[in-house]
């Protein structure tokens, strides 16, 4: 058993962006073991992505092909890449912390008696593995203790696409052994619940709000300041949930992805699904009333203080600026 | 329909958590809990599943020392029929397996028609136990789940995907859900609740099985080290205002 084995993530024929993120981190990894590192490519009829994978410095691209990999399922997906780690037998398989793989990681860790080191934030020697406890107010080092294959997925925005290093690699087709009735689920298409009139990604300046705002009545201070700012109000995802704001305003992994100019954060503690939405802002001004709020961790300027005092003054003081 | 939904108890959120002195946990003593809010979505899914078919039994499992028969209670108040108690002071020595295990053992001879849980937890945040459960149990399971339907023959599910996108799913049943935040709007226990739920039953089961060894530990809590230099600006309201408007000019630049 050896070698690092990463797991990539396509869709119809199209990457997800974070698996070049996870074969930067398998590369790295394997760099620093001094073993060999392995990708895989799930799905049917995808020569073009191993191809485009074959590019890579890698020693092998395992290509699992089989006619009922063609959608997604947790099933299909379990069942072959079982066979597949079996064979390759790795000492690490490395996956992107996607929805797909909270959906499939997890089960197949369990075929190997391993629990899978989820949503990983950097890898130290050892390896020690460093992932966010209690919404990102912690940090904890993990290490495997079983023998085996150790499962591990890395956080969005951890490890850089663009650090993946080029090289030449053989492709070596995997067909597992995949019977129809093994899959259980039937998925259907994917659907957008309505067209997107909100983009925010395209907003220089953004007011987002969250929890601390306590109900939905206060959230009209909010409102004032991003008028007074001429910015775009977006928010966390509990003030969607609650309907306070319409989900088309959430920033984070489960909503749109922003890089303003600035972005000031009121009464956001700053969980890891809203950072990894909003941690490419050019500037990020936090006001919480929690000191240890980890929303200060990516804040170029931080208020530890009352947002129902903070806001209108401010909101005040803009306008006044702006004559 | 037989629902269980599996609860986690976790610290509240705005808790002020201070790392234990052997650095390898949190220290517990002066921390309030409460029901992990993903849970909060699976009950709530459960209870509204079971008014919506007019029939049915939603039970409520939860694993843990004496502290989570509170939740339990809460649960119960909120409108769930029985608990299930899984007594267990030594959760911190399980990783995610040794606890999908301890629940997969208690779920076992309840046989439920359908298992729902949240899709992660507030405190460890693996993400996790709701797959294994299901992978140990032989069931179909479906993640990050924003709606269910009961149709003639099993489910169908709204699956919660990227970037705004959706995916309805059908699956037969038995199966395993795990529920995403917003699905539906959380209840309160009323009073009438609460004093119904001094009557329901809260059976404790003891776990068999010896943990394991686990697969993967954790060895170290830390503060993490800031990504950025952070400048805290600081003073009255007006004079807070007044050094954020600063920086809106002259660094920030968008004033």
């Amino acid at each position: 058993m050896s070698g690092v084995l990463v797991l990539m993530e396509q869709r119809g024929g199209n990457w997800n962006r974070m698996s070049f993120e996870a074969l930067a981190a398998g590369q790295q990894l394997s760099a620093k073991l001094g073993v060999a590192c392995s990708a895989v490519v799930i799905g049917s009829g995808m020569d073009a992505l191993s191809a485009e994978l074959s590019q890579k410095k890698l020693d092998k691209v395992f290509a699992v092909d089989h006619a009922l990999l063609k959608d997604y399922t947790a099933d299909g997906y379990v069942v072959a890449l079982e066979q597949l780690v079996k064979q390759a037998d790795p000492a690490f398989v490395v996956l992107p912390h996607t929805y797909q793989v909270r959906d499939f990681a997890p089960a197949l860790a369990t075929r190997f008696g391993q629990v899978l080191i989820s949503d990983v934030i950097a890898v130290h020697d050892g390896p020690v593995f460093v992932r966010q406890l209690l919404q990102g107010k912690l940090n904890a080092d993990y290490r495997q203790t079983a023998t085996g294959s150790c499962f591990v997925s890395v956080q969005a925005g951890t490890f850089r696409a663009d650090a993946v290093e080029t090289g030449t690699a053989v492709i070596e087709a995997f067909a597992p052994k995949l019977e129809a009735t093994q899959i259980r689920n039937k998925p259907g298409e994917l659907f957008r619940e309505s067209a997107q009139t909100v983009d925010l990604s395209a907003a220089p300046v953004i007011v987002s709000v969250g929890r601390g705002i306590g109900e939905q009545e206060n959230i009209g201070i909010v409102e004032e300041l991003a008028a007074a700012l001429g910015a775009e109000l977006a928010a966390s995802r509990p003030i969607c949930d609650n309907g306070w704001l319409p989900m088309e305003r959430q920033v984070g992994s489960s909503g749109q992805t922003v890089s303003p100019k600035l972005y000031l954060a009121v009464g956001i503690s700053g969980a890891i699904q809203h950072l990894v939405g909003m941690k490419g802002s050019k500037a990020v001004i936090a006001i919480n009333k929690d000191e240890n709020a980890p929303i200060f961790e990516v804040a170029d300027y931080g208020v530890v203080g009352d947002l129902f005092e903070v806001v209108p003054a401010l909101t005040k003081a803009v306008l006044a600026a702006k004559g | 329909m037989k629902i269980l939904v599996a609860i986690k108890q976790v610290p509240e959120r705005d808790a002020q958590i201070h790392v234990a002195s052997d650095g390898r946990w949190i220290d517990e003593s002066d921390l309030n809990y409460t029901i992990n809010e993903p849970d909060a979505y699976a009950l709530e899914e459960a209870l509204q599943l079971k008014e919506k078919n007019g029939s049915g039994e939603v039970v409520v499992v939860c694993a843990g020392p004496e502290r989570v028969t509170s939740t339990l209670r809460e649960a119960l108040a909120k409108g769930a029929d029985r608990a299930i108690h899984i007594e267990a002071d030594d959760l911190g020595e399980r990783d995610t397996l040794g606890v999908a295990q301890i629940l997969a053992d208690a779920v076992k001879a309840e046989a439920p028609d359908l298992i729902l849980t949240g899709l992660q937890s507030d405190d460890l945040g693996l993400g996790q136990t709701g797959v294994v459960l299901a992978e140990l149990l032989g069931m179909p399971h479906a993640t990050i789940i924003m709606q269910v339907e009961v149709t003639g023959s099993g489910l169908k599910v709204k699956r919660e995907l990227e970037d705004g996108w959706f995916q309805h799913v059908e699956m037969p049943l038995p199966a395993l859900l795990t529920i995403q935040s917003g699905g539906n709007k959380l209840r309160y226990a009323t009073l009438m609740g609460i004093k119904k739920a001094k009557t329901k039953e809260t059976k404790t089961v003891q776990v068999t099985a010896a943990a394991a060894g686990p697969a993967i530990r954790l060895e170290r809590v830390y503060l993490p080290e800031k990504q950025k230099k952070t400048e805290m600006l600081t003073g009255t309201p007006t004079e807070v205002a007044a050094k954020i408007v600063e920086k809106l000019k002259f660094e920030v630049r968008v004033i």
